[in-house]
């Protein structure tokens, strides 16, 4: 169903108009998640979200969105809908980042300060397993067959690969200084990380014969841009596997990367320090969070164009859009 | 070619991460040389028995995370020693096979320790801060981590000058050490355009550096002392000794902010920073610690972490293979600051941003916004290529 969905966005501007989303967007120091609507683009709301809200995300149904708290060492879970607290998970210290099983259920956390993945049980809200990992785990995503988890560790330079039915690590890929964040192609035949401090985007091939193997390396250059600046972050794929979006912290663009001939083709000036991105699920757009401008700007995805820039809470981290 | 070059070497490792086969034994140890010390102004400034070991202990666990998923056993040994014994630990360390040595020492018994050390050791200065170690007495068999005077005082003028505080009265301590920063001060006010309108020295009568209600005289003393000055829009302290730069703010006849060795002062690390990830540096320190970090904590695992990154990228253990590593193009390494640390090729100077910090919060970061160069900012301060008259590294 929702690849029809999918299907059907992608068709064009000619289709009817887009179903509104909601967008949750996490605000690192207004303490809070504002709530926008991929309408109109207008803010419906900002409610209280507790303690340096970062890596936030939406159960497949829709219903539970999940926020980490990072400074109360939990994950609160909202009514999407009521934007009411329901109950908090076990996350362990300073939760950053997690990905959720295709299910909905488990949820996959990095804690930065115990070097530790935890696997939680949504429904149960127990902790299923202590994944031991490398120096300040950080990105998290999960290969779309959901064999496996990667975790990066930013002080150890690794992609970790955590086997999804015994929680072990099988494979670890070395990648440039201080990895970001990990995502895979839908079809999970190709695996990106950033790396924030080297600067580059490194492509792992999950399926290598003999395992992961690092295969291509992504570098960035903006006229006018020192080179430290561009710092990889946040990075998301389209549905048809062809353009990586990838935002460059300080640098204050995303850069756009055409997959079918792995060339960087354009960077889109976005806010200040952009840091998350996330889709809406037709894929017209692509929201960024700018956490030193305070805002979100909106991206075209088929022009590779930034719309608008809407004002939300203080210090926006990670964005989040309510499926369908 | 570059980026060929580096996709084979990352190929190369990848494989050999998928396959840790045999174990590569990386043996360091951190050598620290105590000095008689007098009593500091402020208790918070009191060394710690584990100064630097501790630092280093993190680095070691550090690199010992990643060598587990790598086949690679990192180690480490502590030492603390007398000046008059140094030599001897230093051969003692040697003769027990090992030669990636980082040092904690002033700057004449780094340079005389590197000298008996020999070209096959590698020694990574954590402590030492003269500028001449990074000039005409520089050294081949050694990387510099800890920042140079000239660096730390150019942070400070970067950020004065962007404040457009150009005027400045330096006083300075009245031993060699305080004499030779305010050289520096001096050095940094022509580079950045300072002007030093006012110019006085503070004798070191010594005696004890507190006594009860001591503030009482203090509070008399320092407005007197800095009475009478050209206008000016900033009070630079030079005191390397630790004798009179705490007493100066609040206590100045005019009411101007103090920079330098109190105030804002130039630092490599600071327990109160939180940036660009640091709060998981200060949480693990912590832990293992027991108290905040200081400079040669920080330093000393940094030093380690160079050592750790070099063995991981070329999978050797040899000294000048890691050499190599660390001052070629390829070596960049994150360090809770921002942007990744590289080493200038020229005289072995870790390049690195400077925090400003007022004890309390980070202030600031050096280089400020608009300092420009052509390799890296980061080349602003210090010592630049064309200013150095280090040759061993050219060789």
């Amino acid at each position: 169903m929702r690849t029809l969905f999918l299907l059907l966005g992608c068709l064009g501007a000619f289709a009817t108009p887009a179903l509104a989303n909601k967008v949750f967007v996490s605000n690192e120091k207004g303490n809070t998640v504002t709530v926008l609507d991929s309408d109109n683009w207008e803010v419906l709301t900002e409610f209280n979200a507790g303690n340096r809200p970062r890596g936030i995300g939406i159960s497949p149904d829709g219903k539970h969105l999940y926020v980490c708290a990072s400074d109360d060492d939990t994950i609160r879970v909202f009514d999407a809908d009521s934007y009411e607290e329901l109950w908090t998970l076990p996350s362990g210290p300073d939760p950053e980042l997690f990905t959720l099983h295709p299910s909905g259920n488990p949820l996959y956390v990095a804690n930065e300060d115990d070097n530790l993945v935890t696997v939680i049980d949504t429904e149960k809200r127990t902790v299923l397993a202590e994944v031991p990992v490398g120096v300040e785990p950080e990105g998290m995503a999960i290969s779309p067959d959901a064999r496996f988890v990667v975790n990066t560790s930013e002080t150890t330079n690794m992609a970790h690969f955590i086997d999804t039915t015994d929680y072990e690590i099988k494979h670890n890929v070395l990648v440039d200084q201080r990895p970001r964040y990990a995502v895979y192609t839908d079809d999970g035949a190709r695996l990106f990380v950033s790396a924030e401090i080297g600067g580059t985007v490194s492509e792992i091939d999950p399926n290598a014969e003999g395992g992961p193997t690092l295969i291509n390396k992504f570098e960035f250059a903006v006229p006018g841009v020192e080179p430290e600046w561009l710092q990889p972050v946040g990075m998301k794929i389209t549905a048809d596997k062809r353009w990586l979006f990838v935002a460059l912290g300080p640098a204050n663009r995303v850069a756009v990367i055409d997959l079918s001939t792995d060339e960087v083709v354009d960077y889109i000036l976005v806010g200040q320090r952009v840091w998350q991105l996330a889709f809406t699920p037709d894929q017209k757009y692509l929201i960024t969070t700018n956490g030193n401008s305070n805002d979100v700007t909106i991206i075209d995805v088929a022009a590779q164009k930034a719309l608008k820039s809407v004002q939300v809470g203080q210090q926006p981290w990670g964005v989040v859009v309510a499926p369908n | 070619m570059k980026p060929i070059a580096i996709i084979c070497a990352s190929l190369l490792l990848s494989f050999l991460v998928a396959m840790p086969l045999f174990a590569l034994e990386i043996r360091t140890a951190v050598l620290r040389v105590d000095y008689p010390t007098r009593v500091p102004i402020s208790r918070f400034d009191l060394m710690p028995d584990d100064m630097g070991f501790a630092g280093a202990t993190l680095g070691n666990e550090d690199n010992q995370t990643t060598g587990s998923f790598l086949g690679i056993e990192f180690s480490t040994e502590f030492v603390a020693t007398s000046p008059d014994k140094a030599g001897e630990a230093l051969a003692a360390l040697q003769a027990d096979g090992i030669a990636l040595i980082v040092v904690l020492a002033s700057d004449d018994d780094l340079l005389a320790l590197a000298d008996a050390a020999g070209e096959g050791a590698l020694i990574l200065n954590a402590m030492a801060r003269g500028t001449t170690l990074r000039d005409v007495q520089c050294r081949a068999n050694i990387l510099h981590i800890a920042p140079s005077q000239a660096m730390l005082a150019d942070a400070v003028t970067q950020f004065a000058m962007w404040k457009k505080w150009p005027r400045w009265f330096l006083i300075e301590g009245s031993n060699a050490a305080d004499l030779a920063l305010g050289a520096e001060y001096r050095r940094a006010a022509q580079k950045f355009g300072a002007k030093l309108v006012e110019q006085r020295i503070f004798e070191d009568t010594g005696g004890s550096r507190r006594a009860d209600t001591g503030h009482v005289l203090v509070q008399r003393q320092i407005p007197v002392f800095t009475q009478g000055a050209r206008d000016h829009d900033l009070v630079i302290a030079a005191d390397a000794s630790d004798v009179f730069a705490l007493y100066l703010p609040f206590h100045t006849w005019a009411p101007r902010p103090v920079m330098g060795s109190a105030g804002l002062r130039p630092v490599t690390f600071h327990a109160t920073h939180e940036s660009w990830g640091a709060m998981q540096f200060q949480t693990r320190f912590e832990k293992l610690a027991n108290r905040y970090v200081r400079e040669e904590d920080y330093q000393a695992w940094l030093a380690l972490r160079v050592i750790g990154e070099a063995v991981i990228r070329t999978n050797s253990a040899d000294p000048a293979t890691l050499k190599d590593f660390a001052l070629g193009d390829s070596f960049e390494l994150a360090a809770f600051k921002g942007q990744a640390v590289t080493f200038r090729d020229w005289n072995g100077q870790l390049r690195q941003p400077i925090l400003l910090t007022d004890s309390k919060v980070t202030v600031s970061v050096s280089p400020q916004e608009g300092y420009l160069h052509q390799r890296t900012a980061l080349d602003t301060l210090g010592l630049d290529q064309p200013e150095s008259a280090c040759t061993a590294f050219t060789k």
